[in-house]
Parts: structure tokens; sequence; C-alpha cells
């Protein structure tokens, strides 16, 4: 379903991407794992469309996101790492923009956006401005907010972040119940636990470059567990570096 | 085109604008009252009689027929609002602004004026103690003192007491010099005016001559009276100062505005939502579009609001042309926003972009004749203000208020304000940021 090949992207002096290539295929559940600055935003940016590559390209279904990015964006849903909600208005508000934005009818995406509060279980908060939302609910709508136009393709990046153990249970449903539904999920993240609950397969990404590109199952075999293993490859050194 | 996307991000917008209700009420009743108060000071819808008056302070020490009619007619006068002081309360009032000016009578004003008409010597000096920060206010004072006081003097000097005995004295002092073909004229001139001021004494006083064959009045004064008509929409609409403070204030505040909405872009491109917005299959010029777009709504939502209250409450009306005022409307609001778009393409961080465009505004609101009438800059700035696109657009709306012009006449200003939008909206696409 997503093909990447020979991604790379450069910030001044800093080579955030080096030539990076792989696969994910459809319905699949992929990590893509890695310290601060290894290059996961920038290529969950270039995934999306929001960024130019330097070089390299990336295809949805065979079709480059280059050639027409605004039809293959409708086949992409972000969650991006930074809340993309707006605090003065309701949770309904804020679907009503994200679906408008995708070109949903009103009576369509009234039903997404039912559905997408059901998922995340924020039905009965629909009309509370999101700032008085608590921290994982907002987690929780900034998921929905990519599901409205019914993806294929689903680009988590870090959307546990900061929040209590609770609200990171109730997303791993929400995670789960999409890939029961067949949804192909591409996830970032630190956590380990959630790389080995969540995903068919990993990615290790490190300094730009993919480190490691296999299964939880023959990770957890080659190095006892998820964290040795990426502790081995990516080193223990301190990260100060900024997430490109 | 993305028709769907370019209406959930105007309504998204409208939304965001009216979720801050204290904004909302800032942004409309704010400029109500401070037009309010701009309109009352510059003399209302004409029904304040004492707005506008020179506060002047007389100080007669003189007591004499002359200086008390002279302070009579200046009191008279609708132009002055005149207080009676002595020398030391009214060099105080002037000191601490509560007067403009102060006009001093001395001792022996009258009868010295009278003498001085004559003999052109020995002039009394009325000293005028003016506030210096005043300085329209005292030249007004300077010019209806000497109306008045040419007025009263000759009326003293050919018709009064001591204009004969200064008359007298005169012809004595021109009896002691060696004569001349001139003095033999002025002393001819001075006895029949001798002749004339005793023939009106006597028949004021029911005597010989009161059959009425001296003019009464006899008194020099300016040749003609003065007709002050306004000059408006119609001759039976009087000038109403609202209508002026009212277009200033919605131009400021609809800036205002302008500001918010363009700092709100610099914000959203800080935040996650700007991905979201980015991942969207959205084009550059929809985004474009629909911002603008949304912030001339917001602004015409000023707008409409703003008039409405100067309409219902302060009695101002579109005396010229109604599509002239709402082309004017719109254009503006369609600059503003434009404005603000190019604000937030050019700003980097919201506080710093929020600072400069606020002096910008307060400056382009100020040169355009927002706070006061463009009349009062000097010629210079009056025509550097005419760069200013805010000069048009109140020029414009006080064409279709007060001024009730034609549509003719808003065509130029609607003009400037399309193309100053074209502006801002050209350096906006040029400078915008799509991709980071």
């Amino acid at each position: 379903m997503l093909q990447v090949e020979q991604l790379s992207k450069r910030y001044g002096d800093r080579l955030a991407l080096d030539a990076i290539s792989f696969a994910v295929a459809a319905g699949e559940t992929v990590g893509l794992l890695g310290p601060n600055g290894a290059g996961k935003t920038t290529a969950i940016a270039m995934i999306s469309g929001i960024a130019r590559p330097d070089g390299g390209r990336v295809s949805l279904g065979g079709v480059r996101v280059t050639q027409d990015a605004n039809v293959l964006k409708r086949r992409v849903g972000l969650v991006p790492q930074d809340l993309a909600l707006y605090d003065e208005l309701s949770a309904w508000a804020n679907l009503q923009l994200f679906g408008g934005l995708y070109g949903l009818g009103a009576e369509h995406l009234r039903q997404r956006a039912d559905d997408a509060l059901a998922l995340v279980g924020l039905s009965g908060r629909r009309n509370e401005r999101v700032k008085t939302f608590s921290g994982g609910m907002k987690r929780r709508l900034n998921i929905a907010g990519a599901l409205l136009h019914d993806p294929d393709l689903i680009l988590l990046d870090e959307p546990t972040v900061g929040i209590d153990p609770q609200s990171r249970n109730a997303i791993f449903d929400n995670l789960e119940t999409l890939k029961r539904r067949g949804k192909t999920l591409l996830y970032t993240t630190h956590y380990m636990e959630e790389a080995e609950r969540l995903c068919d397969r990993v990615l290790i990404l490190d300094h730009g470059r993919i480190l490691a590109d296999d299964s939880v199952a023959n990770l957890v075999q080659q190095y006892e567990n998820l964290e040795a293993a990426f502790m081995q490859l990516t080193g223990g050194e301190l990260r100060d570096g900024a997430e490109a | 085109m993305n028709g769907a996307a370019i209406l959930a991000l105007i309504r998204n917008d409208v939304r965001l604008y009216f979720a801050d209700r204290r904004a909302v009420l800032v942004g409309v009743l704010v400029p109500i009252l401070i037009a309010a108060f701009f309109g009352y000071v510059f003399g209302g819808a004409g029904m304040n009689a004492d707005a506008g008056r020179i506060p002047i302070a007389v100080v007669d020490e003189d007591q004499s027929t002359v200086s008390l009619a002279i302070t009579a007619d200046l009191t008279a006068d609708k132009l002055l609002q005149v207080t009676t002081l002595d020398r030391a309360a009214a060099r105080e009032q002037v000191k601490a602004g509560k007067q403009n000016a102060a006009a001093v009578f001395p001792k022996s004003f009258g009868e010295q004026t009278t003498k001085a008409l004559f003999s052109g010597r020995d002039k009394p000096q009325v000293q005028l103690l003016v506030d210096p920060s005043q300085t329209i206010g005292a030249r007004v004072i300077e010019g209806l003192l000497a109306q008045y006081s040419m007025q009263e003097i000759s009326k003293e000097a050919f018709t009064g007491v001591s204009g004969r005995k200064a008359i007298d004295d005169f012809l004595g002092d021109l009896d002691g010099q060696d004569p001349t073909p001139t003095s033999a004229d002025l002393k001819a001139l001075l006895q029949t005016a001798r002749k004339l001021s005793e023939m009106r004494a006597s028949a004021a006083a029911g005597g010989p001559g009161g059959s009425g064959s001296v003019q009464p009045g006899f008194v020099l004064s300016i040749p003609y009276t003065l007709a002050p008509t306004e000059v408006t929409s119609r001759d039976t609409t009087p000038y109403n100062g609202y209508a002026h403070s009212f277009a200033g204030m919605a131009v400021q505040f609809i800036l205002f505005a302008g500001i918010d909405a363009g700092i709100l872009l610099l914000l959203t491109r800080q935040r996650g939502i700007w991905q979201r917005l980015r991942s969207a299959p959205l084009r550059r010029s929809e985004f474009i579009l629909a911002r603008a777009l949304a912030t001339t709504l917001v602004g015409l939502f000023q707008f409409a609001l703003i008039y409405l209250a100067a309409v219902l409450v302060f009695k101002v009306r579109i005396e010229g042309s109604w599509p002239g005022f709402i082309g004017v409307g719109i254009a503006f609001c369609v600059l503003n926003a434009t404005f603000g778009l190019m604000l937030a393409t050019l700003g980097r961080s919201a506080p710093t972009t929020r600072g400069f465009a606020l002096m910008a505004t307060l400056l382009l609101v100020m040169v355009g004749g927002a706070w006061v009438p463009a009349f009062v800059f000097p010629r210079w700035l009056q025509n550097v203000s005419l760069y200013a696109p805010t000069r048009w657009a109140i020029d414009g709306l006080d064409g279709a208020t007060w001024r009730g012009l034609p549509f003719s006449s808003e065509v130029l200003p609607i003009i400037v304000l399309v193309g100053s939008a074209a502006v801002c909206l050209a350096v906006a696409i040029w400078r915008f940021r799509w991709e980071d």
C-alpha cells in the first residue's frame, strides 16, 4: 500500500533523512521507533504530503505522492504530534472543520463525526469546548479529527505523548479497533511497550537511517525485548537535538 | 476549486471570532462609545448648543460704558463662552487650561480708546492672556475682540459723552498748534462730528432734532453681515459630528480586527492545526481566499453593527449614495482582510507582529483623519494623508453620510481601497509560505 523509496531530506547542514526505503502493506500496523531527532516526524511529513522531499519518492497504491498530492491526501489521515485542535471551539465544531476540508457533505459529515466521536468515547462531550477537556480527551479528539474522511492510511505521530496510563490505554483500544477495521497504521513512538502491543512490524530509525526493519516477534527473539533492541541499535547516549 | 473546504474554513473563522464574546463586544461596543465621545466633542447631532464654544475670561478693570458694552457683545457671541473674572483668577484659569484666553480691559480703557481713536496717540493696552496650546482659539478671540471693540468704541466716540469730551480735547490740541491746511480740514471734520453727536444726544433726550433727522446708532461697524450656512447634504440638515466620528472609529476598530485575524494565522502556523490543514486536500489559493473572505465578513459584521448604532442612536443618516456607502464599506473590509493577511506573511512572532501592526494601524488612522478631521492638519500632512487608504475610507464614508455626495464621488475612494487591497494581497501571496 505505502512504498517509500530512497527518501531524503536536509535542513541546512543537518541530514534529517538519509535515503530511507520501506514498505507498508494494506492493513498492516507499522511502528516507526527512534530517539529524538531520528527523523520520524520528517518521514511522516513527507508521507502525508506536507513537506517536499529533497530526494526519493513516496507512493500510495502505486501513485506518487507528488503527482497529485490532493488526490492522495484524501486517502491519508494525519494525527500530528502537536494537538491539532481549536481550544476555543467545541469538539463538534472542530470536526466540522476537519471534515469540511475533505469536502464531505453536511449529512455525511454529521454521520462521520458521530462515528469518530463514538470511537474515541467523546459522544457525550461533543458540544463542549476543547479547552475544558483533559489531556487524554484532547489526544483522542486529535485522532478522531483524522478519521472523518475514512482514510486508508493513518499516520500517527506520537499520539500518546504526555497523557496518563488510562488515557493511553483508551487510545490503544481505539487504534486496535481501527486495525480490526482493516486500516493501515504507521505509528511513531518512544514507548516500546506501545509498539509491542500494537505493531505487526517496527522500523528503528536513527540519524535519518533505518537501522532495523523487522517483525516485533523477530526483534524480541533476537534481542530479548524491544527496548533492548532499541538501545543496542541506537546506542545509549543522550539526544539533545530537537525532533526533526 | 474545493468550495466545501473554503466554506468550512470561512465558517470556522467566523466561529472562532464569535467564540470570544468579550472580543466581539470590545470590537463593536468600544468603537461606538469612542465615536459617541468624539462626535459629542465635535458638535454632536446639532443639538448641543455649548459644544465647540471657546471658553474665555474677561477682566473688566474699567467698568466704563465701552468695556461693559464689549463684554456684553462677547457674551452674546455664539462662538464664545464668557466668564467675568478678576485678573489673578483669570491668569490662574488660563494657566490651568480652563480658559483658552483672558482679555484684560485696564482702568480708563473706555476714555483712552475714544481719545486714541481721534489722536492716534496713547493707545491703552488690552492684555490678552493666552493658553499656548490653544492658538486657534486665541486667534478667534483676537478677531472677535477687534470687531466688537471697533463697534463699541466708535459708537461711544461719535455718540457718547466721553466721545464728545475726546473731540473737545483734540480740538483744543489743534487750536494750540500752528494751523495747516490738513489741521483745518481735520478741525472741520471733528466739529461736524461734534455737532452730530450733540444732535443725537439731544434727540435721545427728546429735544430739538428728535424728529429722527439724525440716524440712530452712528457706529463704525463691519459693513456687511455674515450668514454662516452649513453646507451639508441638504440645507435643512445640520452637520452631524457623529457621522465623522463613527466613520473614523469603524475604520480603526475594523483594522484592529484585521490585525487579530493576521495574528491568528501566525499562531495557527505555530500549532499542530497547521499540519492538519496542510495534510488536507487544500490549495494555497483556496486557503488564502478563505481567510480573506472570512476576515471580510467579520469586518462587515462590525461595520454593520457600528453604523446601526450610529443610525438608531446618534441620528447619522446616509444622505448620499447607499450603493456608494455599501461599496466603500465592502472595499474597506476587503482591504482590511488583505492587510491582515499581509501582516501574517511578513511577521515572524505574534507579539512583535502585533506591536508593529498596532503602530502602523494607529498611524494610518491618525493620518487618515479618524480621530480629528484631516482639515486641521498642516497642508503638507493633508497631502501625505492622501497616501493613506484610511483617509479615502473615511472621506468615502463622510461623503455617503453627512456630505450627501452622489455615487460618482464614491468611485475614486472605492478604486483606491480596492487597489490598496490588491497591493496587500499581492504582497501576501508573494510572501506566504505554504510549505514548511
